[in-house]
């Protein structure tokens, strides 16, 4: 228990000393919105429950299997670089302004900004008036210009930003290959630096000589598939490598309506997604846990209850129960603008309420399988001899019965993550999604949806927030399965599936 | 059997009760009616005398949930909950805000939602298990890995995105079909082609993944050996053998959605303009036409408690081992 109190100890000064290094180190205004301290609450359960496994033999075994899935490992490798993305976008402050109030005090923005928005600067910085296509040069529609002898055209105008430092427009195509390959030359240099290095440090710990080590890597005979990781990383280094030089130029994937560019838009779009994906099962766990397991053990009255309650809830069809409580939270919201200092802040509070709304109409699957499981345990010799010894029943739960069926709630967890992910793009389509100011992939697609009439077409912010979600979704899909085959491959549990009944 | 079916309809009572205070609780606590008045209304200034009107109109202006002023059994009755959500029970939907009978568009509006729902749900049905069975025939090959592979990236594809993309190409790009709307008889044929066509598509993935879980399971047990054994082929032992006894899992998840069918869809009717209960649904959420969206709750959990009776039933049809006499 001494380390684990080590470790709380360390998140708490982490969670006392991070606020206060950010404001008087870099001297900015820390802002904890609901999410974000949500967020970081469930990476320090995350880092506490790594902790917990590696020293539990039972715990372990079914990760070690998690690992050595080719396609789960791959789909962790794209997986990581997912959430370090969301938890920069996590960190919330607002940057001081120039000069000081009359009371010596700093003044700060109003703008609250992320990590990474002021990582990615020049992406959000550089917007232009309106639509442009992907690695354009020059607007999507014409506009009217005065030419330098005086004369108005209707011409389509160059950018502010993308591609403004080509004196030749034609010399578009050979930059942007330069750039591309020049960064794909280095992302390929730094990916065979860190996978020499990190193969050098897998050799020295299994005492095998290099040659060895790169052969067993080659012919995949390590245990974990480090070929799949390696590959997985290659792509993902090129991708950014390729990409990071070229959105200092242009705007690799486009404007959208006011100008904003598409790619930042994607990248914020990430935190949403995962904030969903995950706060959700955390409000939805301890009503599942808690009702689920209570109906299956102690039976009788309270498993009427319990029964009535979920089927209640389930026989309403889950598009408009969730519609209708967003709609209430509407209500509510729009009652009492006082509560709320910053746009950014009412939009949090809307994807918070969102993730409780979700939660609560999505609870009564896991439950019921949770009930299923506790009738089946609670029949078994180990929880009749507890009840012989005269343990009490609260005890039972929590000592016998709930470690049995975490690798369900476990698995319920990952498998419900893609789920929500997909539903938000629908239930934002409906119009009881997030906040319309909070950049989604759901708001993204409501607002590219109209212009499809366009012609040309402007497709790509569709094609940016499908291509994302995909992957994103994909990635989970593919970790859920390997967790899931590693825990226990017989088990099923549907989320609430929204999509299902969309 | 008939003794079951009555008592699990006696059952949906209490059910059906707890949705219509919830749905009460939701629209009608949280947003009063003299909120809805205003909203409606529209203009900032209304006068107290304009919105005591509006809720006269439309029987807002009885007490919420008891009526302290009325006699006996009007102490319940005499209600706005009474009114406007015990009504439903008999299937009296009363109006929507625009003043038309919902209980007409319901009826107007199933005959759409079905021409889609009903061929995607049988069509899809059958392409599912027969591909589902396929990859259980190629196990442990590669061509089981790689489908498998294949239905989770399919599953992995946002519905918006076959929806859209399906429009674009052969509504737009191929101009086979027109994008969207619809008409009635014979020429509803080419407006619902495309929606049933992307419904099977979009549902490929999760089914075919799920149906390969349960065949797999029957593969390996005693009397699909037997089965071969004796010389069967094959096929014959999937057909005949395993789908029928993977018959009950299936009808589990299947029987249930049946009835919802009626409902619609909510997303391909809206994007394709289908006038459909989907659509109508849509419509609602997004004018905030509470009595609307309160009769499409009342009715989706009717036919929900209808499915789970079905399922029931079901079950005695194809294992004769279930009997209904708890």
């Amino acid at each position: 228990m001494k380390g684990f109190a080590t470790l709380l100890g360390a998140l708490a000064a982490a969670a006392v000393g991070a606020p206060a290094l950010l404001r008087w180190g870099f001297g900015v205004l820390p802002v904890a919105l609901w999410t974000d301290v949500l967020v970081w609450l469930l990476v320090a359960i995350a880092v506490g429950y790594a902790w917990y496994v590696r020293r539990q033999a039972h715990l372990h075994a079914p990760w070690q299997r998690v690992l050595r899935s080719t396609p789960g490992m791959s789909a962790l490798v794209a997986l990581v670089v997912f959430v370090v993305i969301g938890l920069a976008d996590s960190l919330h402050f607002r940057l001081p302004l120039e000069g000081k109030s009359g009371d010596g005090r700093r003044v700060y923005a109003v703008e609250v900004l992320s990590l990474l928005d002021v990582l990615v600067t020049p992406l959000r910085a550089r917007s232009e008036r309106t639509y442009s296509a992907p690695l354009a040069t020059r607007a999507y529609q014409r506009e009217t210009v005065e030419l330098p002898d005086g004369k108005v055209a209707r011409e389509f105008p160059r950018l502010r930003y993308g591609g403004a430092h080509l004196a030749n427009e034609a010399d578009r195509d050979r930059d942007v290959l330069v750039t591309a390959l020049q960064g794909a030359a280095l992302g390929f240099a730094t990916w065979w630096a860190l996978v020499s290095a990190f193969t050098g440090w897998l050799a020295r710990r299994r005492g095998l000589p290099l040659g060895a080590m790169w052969r067993a890597l080659r012919r995949g005979e390590t245990e974990v598939p480090w070929l799949a990781v390696y590959l997985t990383a290659l792509g993902l280094m090129l991708a950014a490598f390729i990409v990071a030089p070229l959105a200092g130029k242009y705007h690799v994937l486009g404007t959208d309506k006011v100008g904003e560019d598409v790619l930042y838009q994607s990248l914020k779009s990430i935190r949403t997604g995962l904030v969903i994906g995950t706060v959700t099962t955390l409000v939805m766990l301890p009503f599942a846990v808690l009702l689920g397991i209570a109906a299956g053990y102690f039976k009788g009255w309270v498993d009427d209850i319990v029964q009535y309650v979920y089927t209640t809830l389930n026989s309403i069809p889950s598009v408009l129960l969730i519609a209708a409580g967003v709609l209430m939270m509407q209500v509510y919201i729009d009652k009492h603008p006082e509560f709320f200092q910053t746009a950014a802040e009412r939009g949090d509070l809307r994807l918070l309420l969102l993730c409780l709304i979700l939660g609560v109409t999505s609870w009564t699957g896991l439950a019921r399988v949770l009930r299923g499981e506790a009738l089946k345990l609670s029949e078994l010799e180990y929880i009749q001899a507890a009840h012989a010894f005269g343990v009490r029943g609260a005890r039972v739960i929590t000592r016998h019965i709930l470690p049995n069926v975490m690798h369900i709630v476990l698995i319920a967890l990952v498998m419900d993550f893609s789920v929500l992910v997909l539903a938000e793009a629908v239930l934002s389509y409906i119009g009881v999604g997030v906040d319309p100011s909070t950049t989604s992939f759901g708001t993204m697609i409501n607002a590219a949806r109209l212009e499809m009439a366009r012609e040309p077409m402007v497709w790509w912010a569709l094609a940016a927030a499908f291509a994302f979600m995909f992957a994103l979704v994909l990635a989970a899909n593919l970790f859920a399965d390997a967790v899931r085959d590693a825990f226990d491959p017989r088990i099923a549990i549907g989320a609430r599936a929204v999509g299902a009944v969309t | 059997m008939t003794a079951y079916i009555v008592r699990r309809i006696l059952f949906a009572v209490p059910i059906l009760i707890g949705v219509n205070l919830l749905t009460f609780v939701l629209f009608f606590v949280v947003n009063t009616p003299d909120d809805m008045a205003r909203m409606q209304l529209g203009a900032k200034r209304v006068t107290t005398d304009a919105i005591e009107k509006w809720k006269a109109e439309r029987g807002y202006d009885k007490p919420m949930l008891y009526n302290v002023s009325a006699q006996d059994l009007d102490q319940v009755t005499e209600t706005v909950f009474f009114e406007k959500s015990m009504r439903l029970f008999a299937f009296d939907f009363g109006n929507a805000d625009d003043g038309r009978s919902i209980g007409h568009e319901i009826r107007t509006r199933m005959g759409p939602s079905l021409a889609i729902a009903i061929p995607t749900f049988i069509i899809g049905l059958a392409v599912e298990i027969t591909f589902a069975l396929l990859l259980v025939f190629f196990r442990t090959t590669y061509l089981d890995f790689w489908g498998v592979v294949l239905c989770v990236a399919m599953m992995s594809i946002s519905t918006m995105f076959y929806i859209i993309g399906g429009q674009y190409l052969v509504g737009k790009a191929l101009h086979l079909v027109p994008i969207s709307g619809y008409e009635g008889g014979v020429d509803a044929l080419k407006f619902v082609i495309l929606p049933i066509a992307i419904g099977i598509v979009g549902g490929i993935g999760a089914s075919t993944r799920w149906y390969r879980t349960i065949f797999l399971e029957e593969v390996n047990r005693d009397y699909v050996r037997t089965a071969r054994a004796k010389g069967l082929a094959e096929t014959a032992v999937m057909y005949r053998h395993v789908l029928k006894n993977a018959m009950i899992p299936i009808l589990t998840g299947v029987v249930v959605v049946i009835p919802r069918l009626f409902m619609g869809s909510l997303l391909t009717e809206s994007f394709f303009g289908v006038p459909g209960l989907g659509s109508y649904t849509i419509d609602a959420i997004q004018a905030q036409d509470f009595a609307v969206v309160r009769a499409m709750v009342f009715l989706g959990s009717v036919l929900y408690i209808v499915g789970l009776i079905l399922t029931d039933i079901s079950y005695t049809l194809v294992d004769p081992r279930v009997r209904l006499e708890r």
